[in-house]
């Protein structure tokens, strides 16, 4: 790496301190229960709308993503797109206002208490708690992987020993602080990576000659596109493939899958919602939400296409051509490592480490409560034991170490699989009854207990059975039947969601209309308004007496 | 448009800084709103009677 040690070090010592300052802010403000896992319903809306974009967007969103760009082009914008329409837009002003208000509702302070108390049933809570809290820990212990991986190239420190200071520095104010020290710090890296992808963006146009400029030299290197692209529909850095091409397929399935409909099912951030005071808390969050994705990814992807336009210039090659074997995962550390200046590569290697720890923290908060809280608190003590944050600290620090295990004895080849594992098996098994819980009256309790266990066994059936991508490293379907997969052809190549969440949602529908709803009296307290938001309707209509009053 | 010629580009490089401008115009109004509604609140408060029935327009 260009930049030195000293340097990093240096910087890494005042940002670790400011981490630890601004976890204690956190920590003195809990207290209650409540305060541990719901930061006190009282988040600040700008707080909330960071932490849910740091927790949101890990390291690989702004590494990996960014070097698919470099190698696509920009076409990927579009992603961005729907990240900030579905990701923040529809998440915080349809999804956030409806789970705020009925986890106040029903009491709830976590997302598996939040969907079993809305269908009153306990198997609800103790089932998705005990899914979060197994297989979490492995969508975790990737995040943690990738920061030790991380840490071990940047300062050159063992890799075993990289991965466990990292666990340890934020599991000391995850356990310690609770959720809302975790949202402090996520703030505050949200902070720091806006400040590193902020001067990337302003660096990199001004460094190719200015945006048009930079664009338009982009353009006319459709030419030095490889033949073996072109033949598969690339028709240059910005243009869109050729339709129906291999490529459009590959980029149309990347931006429809990692739209991020499923981050609306994401336990770790549907929680955020429950954290601030009313409605009007989300919609002001919006304000910060979408700039912040668009800093995010946006950045990313235009700065990843551009790197073209650097390499060819300083080296006389296309990015790809720059790494060894076209690892695209290579492209954006190279091309930082390359064209900025060595403090600003040492300020974007903290970022990077920023957006790794507020994605862990947030894992570690939410497996943690659904073991220590859901499982064991509430399902198998039926709520008797009384310290509640005494059993969820416990509960995080034990998947914590789950996850930390997982990370040295499972095969590279599942821990790279393990986020779109994860991914995949919330969207199945949450998305369609956390839907019908938000917006459907008719969903009854045996409805979303169906459409539950449908979904989440769908999904684990497709991917250890059928889908190449993970049955394969698996070796389950090998062990039993002795192929690496149970169906050939297309099927393995179809993602497990595609199957697994329509069953999901066929599930809620038809066992919906033939089993009996939920009483009316309770149906009426979940959907009611809340005390601050009849105060919000009241003030739009004083207000606008006031004005035709002429006050 | 902006060095980009491919239309299904620039559309989608306009409308990430578009949806994200749009987010700011939508918080911030609520923001605003926010604040207009509780300055509204308590200037109205000044103006009720002793039984908290707001003083007619006419009389203020």
């Amino acid at each position: 790496m260009a930049v030195s040690i000293s340097v990093l070090i240096l910087f890494l010592i005042v940002y670790l301190g400011a981490t630890f300052y601004v976890a204690y802010l956190g920590y003195k403000k809990n207290s209650q229960p409540e305060g541990y896992m719901l930061a006190g319903r009282g988040v600040h809306p700008a707080i909330m709308a960071l932490s849910y974009g740091a927790a949101f967007i890990s390291t690989s969103a702004i590494i990996g993503f960014g070097g698919v760009a470099a190698s696509l082009g920009m076409g990927l914008l579009w992603l961005v797109f729907m990240n900030i329409f579905f990701g923040i837009f529809i998440a915080f002003v349809v999804f956030g206002p409806r789970t705020r208000r009925m986890g106040l509702n029903l009491g709830a302070i976590t997302y598996p208490e939040f969907i079993g108390k809305r269908f009153q049933s306990k198997f609800i809570q103790a089932f998705s708690g005990l899914l979060i809290g197994v297989f979490m820990p492995l969508y975790a212990s990737s995040v943690i992987i990738g920061a030790g991986r991380f840490l071990e190239t940047t300062l050159g420190v063992n890799y075993n020993i990289a991965l466990i200071i990292f666990t340890i520095i934020i599991a000391s104010y995850v356990i310690k602080g609770g959720l809302l020290s975790v949202m402090y710090v996520d703030a505050m890296q949200a902070i720091l990576m806006i400040l590193g992808m902020g001067f990337i963006l302003i660096y990199t146009y001004s460094m190719l000659g200015g945006v048009t400029e930079a664009h338009q030299a982009l353009t006319n290197m459709a030419n030095l596109v490889p033949p073996a692209l072109v033949a598969q529909g690339h028709q240059g850095w910005t243009s869109m493939p050729t339709f129906g091409s291999p490529i459009w397929w590959t980029m149309i399935s990347t931006i429809i899958m990692g739209v991020g409909i499923g981050v609306l099912a994401q336990p770790q951030l549907a929680v955020r919602f429950m954290t601030v005071k009313d409605d009007r808390s989300l919609k002001r969050a919006v304000a910060i939400g979408g700039p912040f994705l668009l800093m995010m990814v946006g950045v990313a992807y235009a700065i990843g296409a551009l790197s073209n336009v650097y390499f060819y210039r300083t080296m006389g090659k296309i990015s790809l051509q720059v790494v060894p074997d076209g690892n695209t995962d290579l492209i954006m550390p190279t091309f930082l490592n390359h064209a900025l200046p060595e403090m600003f590569v040492a300020i974007f290697m903290l970022c990077l480490l920023a957006a790794a720890m507020s994605t862990a923290a947030a894992q570690f908060h939410t497996m943690g409560t659904a073991i220590g809280y859901d499982v064991y608190q509430q399902s198998i003590m039926k709520g008797k034991s009384k310290a509640t944050v005494h059993v969820t600290k416990i509960g995080i620090a034990f998947t914590i170490l789950v996850a930390v295990i997982l990370a040295y004895i499972l095969p590279g080849s599942i821990i790279a699989r393990a986020t779109a594992m994860f991914m995949g098996l919330c969207t199945a098994a949450f998305l369609p009854l956390f839907i019908g819980a938000l917006f459907w009256k008719r969903t009854t309790k045996a409805g979303a207990t169906a459409s539950l266990v449908i979904g989440s066994l769908s999904s684990l059936f497709w991917l250890t059975f059928v889908h190449a991508k993970e049955a394969a490293p698996l070796k389950i379907c090998m062990a039993i039947f002795g192929k690496e997969t149970l169906l050939s052809g297309t099927w393995t190549l179809v993602d497990p969601i595609l199957i697994a969440t329509p069953l999901s949602f066929l599930a809620l529908v038809v066992v919906s209309f033939v089993t009996p709803q939920l009483s009316p009296e309770f149906l009426k307290k979940a959907f009611r308004l809340r005390f601050e938001d009849e105060e919000e309707n009241l003030e739009k209509a004083s207000s606008s007496t006031a004005d035709s009053a002429g006050v | 448009m902006l060095g980009i010629d491919d239309p299904y580009i620039w559309l989608g490089y306009l409308a990430s800084i578009l949806s994200a401008l749009g987010c700011l115009v939508y918080g911030a109004y609520y923001w605003k709103e926010g604040n207009e509604a509780k300055t509204v609140k308590s200037s109205s408060k000044k103006t009720v009677t002793q039984d908290g029935d707001p003083i007619p327009a006419n009389l203020e």
